[in-house]
């Protein structure tokens, strides 16, 4: 994120004509005028503008990594709830198991959480999802938090600066999902300082110099730094 | 029904002091409820609504689900001790006329193609009465929208002006609604002027009704900055944006 500063817009504010610029995410199109679609942050990119939302659902895009909990196991997948507008499809040939037919729900039933990646959005928005892949699994103990998924980027930090220095001065596992649920395994403390420290993230989220003071709360607490 | 009230004093005021292109006072609050995705509380006069927005989700009963776009189910609902002799609880014929051209009205801005499939849910819940509930809860239902995230063309926002004692008056009160002439509620869309609800109580020839409309058209104007206002104001300082 650049220094300058973070305007807020709303839903129908013009942002600018379609002559100059080219309008990006957030935006739509009207008489030739670019268009706020949603309450968000203003954000100009290479003659793009773009609006980044600060509240609202996740949005999947192909190979985002999502933390899921299966809905309802069906003879041939399971129905997977990541946050998004409907459930995605998760087809028993994108799992690592060999599975007869109808036999889904002996490997992953209602309830259970899974790591996944996102890897088909047709355009009628159906997602569909794997668990064949690295670090892909089904997950047993820890802790799941939700946040708002337009957080995420933040939690996550600049190449994962931000999740890294979580791990630096707490001893914990982290895993944070796209679409704003994150996963914690540790001991209790560890998760209980974890969860202080992400929801501090959280609404602290568009202020300058968060970094460095999530840095200093660490380090004021800190126990043993690796 | 001859009534001998006086809706419109000698000097021009109404019953509750108001000039004839007076708004009643309007407070809107954004976010008050931490469970839905968005939600606004709004006190406008007497009026005490509390709106919440929850999605876009997964459309159910399935058969209601669209496969091109989103639905908006907005749902109107007078509390038993909004009014003063007690309502019977649920959904009659008035709240169900209502939640349906409200749904209409949201149905037209939200950008509903982006979420094939889902379900919109706008519940909208009147507290306290005061005359002009349906502009008050569709108002209300703008801001909450905005502040789910909800991608959409435009704020909504809905105002009312009617004709009590043979005038044409901004947003009718209690008395002036049941003792009034006629109450035309609008909503549009601010920044192009459609309109997105329409509904008219009463008598009106054309010259009132064109004025009429130009006045609520006017108020809706008024409102919908308030709306803007307690939007940007909340975010700005839960934001922190220095």
């Amino acid at each position: 994120m650049s220094n300058e500063e973070r305007k807020i817009v709303l839903p129908s504010q013009v942002l600018g004509d379609t002559k100059s610029n080219r309008a990006g995410r957030g935006t739509f199109i009207e008489d030739g005028r670019i268009i706020s679609g949603k309450l968000g942050i203003l954000n100009a990119n290479s003659n793009y503008i773009n609006v980044i939302p600060l509240k609202g659902r996740y949005e999947p895009t192909v190979d985002d990594f999502v933390i899921g909990v299966v809905e309802e196991a069906l003879s041939a997948g399971w129905l997977v709830d990541i946050n998004a507008p409907s459930p995605a499809f998760l087809h028993v040939n994108e799992v690592p198991w060999d599975i007869e037919f109808g036999d889904t729900e002996k490997y992953l039933n209602r309830g259970d959480s899974i790591m996944a990646k996102v890897t088909q959005i047709d355009e009628l928005k159906k997602f569909q999802i794997t668990l064949k892949d690295r670090n892909l699994y089904k997950i047993k103990g820890g802790h799941i938090i939700e946040v708002e998924p337009s957080r995420v980027p933040r939690i996550i930090g600049k190449k994962g600066s931000m999740i890294a220095l979580i791990k630096k001065y707490i001893r914990c596992r982290i895993f944070v999902g796209q679409n704003g649920k994150i996963w914690v395994d540790g001991d209790t403390e560890s998760i209980e300082r974890v969860l202080q420290t992400i929801y501090k993230i959280e609404s602290e989220a568009i202020t300058f110099g968060l970094t460095n003071r999530i840095e200093e709360l660490l380090k004021k607490d800190a126990k043993d730094v690796r | 029904m001859k009534v001998d009230i006086k809706l419109i004093d000698d000097n021009g005021k109404r019953l509750d002091g108001r000039s004839t292109e007076e708004l009643r006072k309007i407070k809107i609050e954004a976010g008050v409820l931490h469970r839905a995705d968005g939600s606004c509380y709004l006190e406008w006069g007497g009026n005490k609504v509390l709106v919440a927005v929850y999605g876009p989700r997964e459309a159910i009963p399935r058969h209601t689900q669209n496969p091109l776009r989103a639905i908006v189910n907005a749902r109107y609902n007078m509390a038993a001790f909004s009014v003063e002799d007690r309502k019977r609880p649920g959904p009659d014929r008035r709240s169900r006329e209502i939640s349906k051209v409200i749904s209409e009205a949201l149905e037209k801005i939200v950008l509903t193609e982006q979420f094939p499939r889902s379900a919109i849910d706008v519940n909208i819940e009147v507290l306290d009465a005061e005359a002009g509930t349906r502009c008050a809860g569709l108002t209300a239902a703008g801001v909450a929208l905005a502040d789910a995230g909800i991608p959409m063309k435009d704020i909504p926002v809905a105002c009312a002006a009617g004709k009590i004692a043979g005038q044409v008056v901004m947003d009718l009160g209690k008395e002036e609604d049941n003792f009034g002439d006629a109450d035309l509620p609008i909503a549009i869309s601010p920044r192009t002027n459609e309109i997105l609800l329409l509904q008219m109580d009463g008598h009106l020839t054309l010259e009132e009704f064109n004025r009429a409309l130009d006045l609520a058209i006017k108020g809706c104007h008024t409102v919908s900055e308030i709306q803007k206002k307690t939007i940007l104001d909340k975010y700005q300082s839960v934001e922190g944006v220095e």
